[in-house]
């Protein structure tokens, strides 16, 4: 599943291309395509922009139609109500008490075994590193059930351990794969230099790779952080206390309850999703790229 | 080592032509470096063996029992009964299969044509073009249940954004995910969302195209609709096989939306697979049919993906040398 190297003549300065054919030139066709992608983009913001209207409304005004975008009140009492309603701070601390082990635990483990796969020379290497491939392709649901019955015999379920520890036990084949890739393309004369001068392969990792793959790195922080932050199937099965519930548990549970009450439920939503939102900016660039390099969704 | 600049294809060579000391003390060396490589590996081959090959075998070895969640004690062999009755006379698994392939074909074929048009017009370089980028990948951000809520209110019949659009052009409403017909069309809609994901695959792709390509192409007198066809086409299959590969299998994995929007109702409308295999393990305890009906999902999603992979050497267009 790899891209193909497009090899020849860098793109000359003169022509940008677009898919069609260098730049369009046709002042209509601009204005077509322009009017396009704005009128796409706008369809795109439009269900954030609907519930950030929808939040910000009394819930007498929610069902007036026709739709108002811009609410005639302004309610920001909503974001209060919403965060008392439920226990919204304590699920929220839930939810990071969760994500952060499980972010470092990724990071850690796979940039570990991802330099082993890239730099390291030992019998079966390559062998081991198609298990890692195959992993991809296997469905979660395959492993679901049983490992549910591990983490039962283990005594775990119920507690935070089955949503934290597998994180530190090689982080995911699709992180292992896009660090590694991102490790073959650093040169290896730096770290056979700091070989020679007696750095062992934990010193060459920590001083040499890591410092060079901060994009890559941040990649796989950002996909972890925004997939476990939004993880709903793995709380649903292994915690059942109410007290211990993450935030997507607690919405869920929201719902039942006010499941009319729509402004206060898009109020807790939209900070739910806040964390995710501003990771996104952050790492905006990592994250494209990461897209680009794993073709990960 | 005074080599140590030397290129690392080279070095396995030059061992072998050492003289016997040397070679000795490299190959402690050698042997030195697979210790430690074992040891950076340790946790990922201890999550392997734990989290994924044993559970595949107890997967594999509880789908051929009656193994019940609350009842372990009194478990037997039963044999290929799970399958069987999976098969042949649980219908609510033919049904959930059904509801599940037509949802991932809509979802797929929907991401696949628009996110290669959406990077066409992301391509033309525009101006501002990179904030609208952005505004395009936002999506795939953020989802799980805060998202699905999202939808939920917008798919609201009454006064929901979706119905509210189709006032605004002159359609009649809609009861969204409260009517079985318009279920799983209002699933695929909430997929499209996303569509900005595939997106930048087919991006990343069209950038690497060199101009000089078209040119030459429109010197030589070929339409825009011609060069579409004959250059950016071919050299974007594998971004359409990737997207492809990728959508099936996490479209056929839809869980969270179908939980908390629609519970698979109305009627079972949107029973998704993944669904029915959670309330069989989970809901009604039964882990051995549950495992069972795990297997026939993979045993589906490798047989498709294998067809995939099968038919992309016909298609799958792959410039000479450049993808090995």
């Amino acid at each position: 599943m790899s891209f193909p190297k497009v090899s020849g003549a860098k793109v000359s300065g003169a022509v940008t291309t677009d898919a069609l054919g260098p730049r369009l030139t046709g002042r209509w066709s601009r204005r077509i395509c322009a009017v396009v992608i704005v009128a796409g983009a706008a369809a795109v913001l439009a269900p954030l922009a609907w519930m950030i209207s929808t939040s910000l409304k009394p819930e007498s005004q929610v069902f007036r139609t026709p739709i108002e975008w811009v609410p005639s009140t302004v309610r920001t009492e909503n974001y209060r109500e919403a965060v008392s309603l439920i226990p919204f701070w304590r699920y929220a601390l839930n939810s990071l008490v969760i994500a952060v082990p499980v972010v470092i635990g990724t990071v850690a483990t796979s940039v570990a075994v991802a330099f082993a796969f890239a730099r390291m020379r030992a019998p079966g290497l390559g062998w081991l590193f198609g298990l890692v491939i195959a992993a991809i392709m296997l469905p979660g649901e395959v492993t679901l059930v049983p490992s549910f019955l591990l983490f039962n015999e283990l005594g775990w379920v119920g507690t935070y351990l089955p949503l934290t520890v597998p994180a530190w036990l090689g982080g995911g084949a699709f992180n292992i794969f896009l660090l590694r890739q991102y490790f073959l393309t650093i040169p290896r004369e730096q770290d056979e230099l700091a070989r020679v001068e007696g750095h062992s392969h934990l010193s060459i990792l920590l001083r040499v790779i890591v410092p060079q793959s901060w994009p890559a790195v941040a990649v796989v922080a950002a996909f972890e952080f925004v997939h476990v932050w939004n993880d709903f199937l793995g709380p649903l099965l292994y915690i059942s206390e109410a007290d211990r519930y993450t935030l997507p548990l607690g919405l869920n549970f929201y719902k039942d309850i006010y499941n009319t009450q729509w402004a206060h439920l898009m109020a807790a939503s939209l900070l739910a999703l806040l964390p995710c939102i501003v990771v996104f900016f952050l790492a905006q660039r990592a994250f494209t790229q990461g897209v680009v390099l794993t073709g990960r969704r | 080592m005074s080599t140590a600049a030397a290129p690392a294809g080279t070095s396995a060579g030059t061992a072998a032509d050492d003289a016997p000391p040397r070679r000795r003390r490299r190959s402690r060396a050698s042997r030195r470096e697979a210790w430690a490589a074992y040891g950076f590996l340790s946790p990922w081959a201890i999550g392997f063996v734990g989290l994924t090959v044993g559970p595949i075998v107890a997967s594999l070895v509880l789908s051929f029992t009656d193994y019940n969640l609350l009842d372990a004690g009194d478990t037997s062999w039963v044999g290929t009964d799970n399958y069987r009755e999976a098969l042949t006379e649980d219908r609510l698994v033919l049904h959930s299969l059904k509801v599940t392939a037509y949802y991932a074909t809509l979802a797929v074929a929907l991401d696949l044509v628009v996110g290669l048009a959406v990077a066409l017009l992301l391509n033309t370089g525009l101006r501002a073009i990179g904030a609208i980028r952005t505004i395009y990948y936002l999506p795939a951000a953020v989802s799980g249940v805060a998202v699905s809520l999202l939808w939920l209110w917008i798919f609201q019949p009454s006064s929901g954004l979706a119905n509210a659009m189709l006032d605004l052009v002159g359609l009649p409403r809609i009861d969204w995910v409260y009517s079985t017909t318009w279920v799983i069309p209002a699933f695929v809609l909430m997929s499209l969302w996303g569509v900005g994901r595939s997106a930048f695959i087919y991006l990343a792709i069209l950038q690497r195209i060199p101009t000089n390509l078209y040119e030459a192409a429109a010197v030589d007198g070929a339409g825009p609709f011609t060069r579409f066809r004959r250059i950016t086409l071919p050299l974007v299959t594998p971004a359409i096989f990737l997207n492809l590969v990728l959508g099936i299998i996490s479209n056929f994995q839809t869980f969270t939306q179908a939980f908390v929007i629609s519970e698979g109702g109305p009627a079972n409308a949107s029973l998704f697979y993944t669904l029915y295999l959670y309330r069989n393990a989970f809901r009604y305890f039964r882990v051995g049919y549950a495992s069972a009906l795990a297997w026939i999902l993979f045993a589906l999603l490798l047989a498709l993906t294998l067809v995939a992979f099968r038919s992309s050497r016909r298609w799958v267009y792959y410039e000479a040398g450049g993808a090995r």
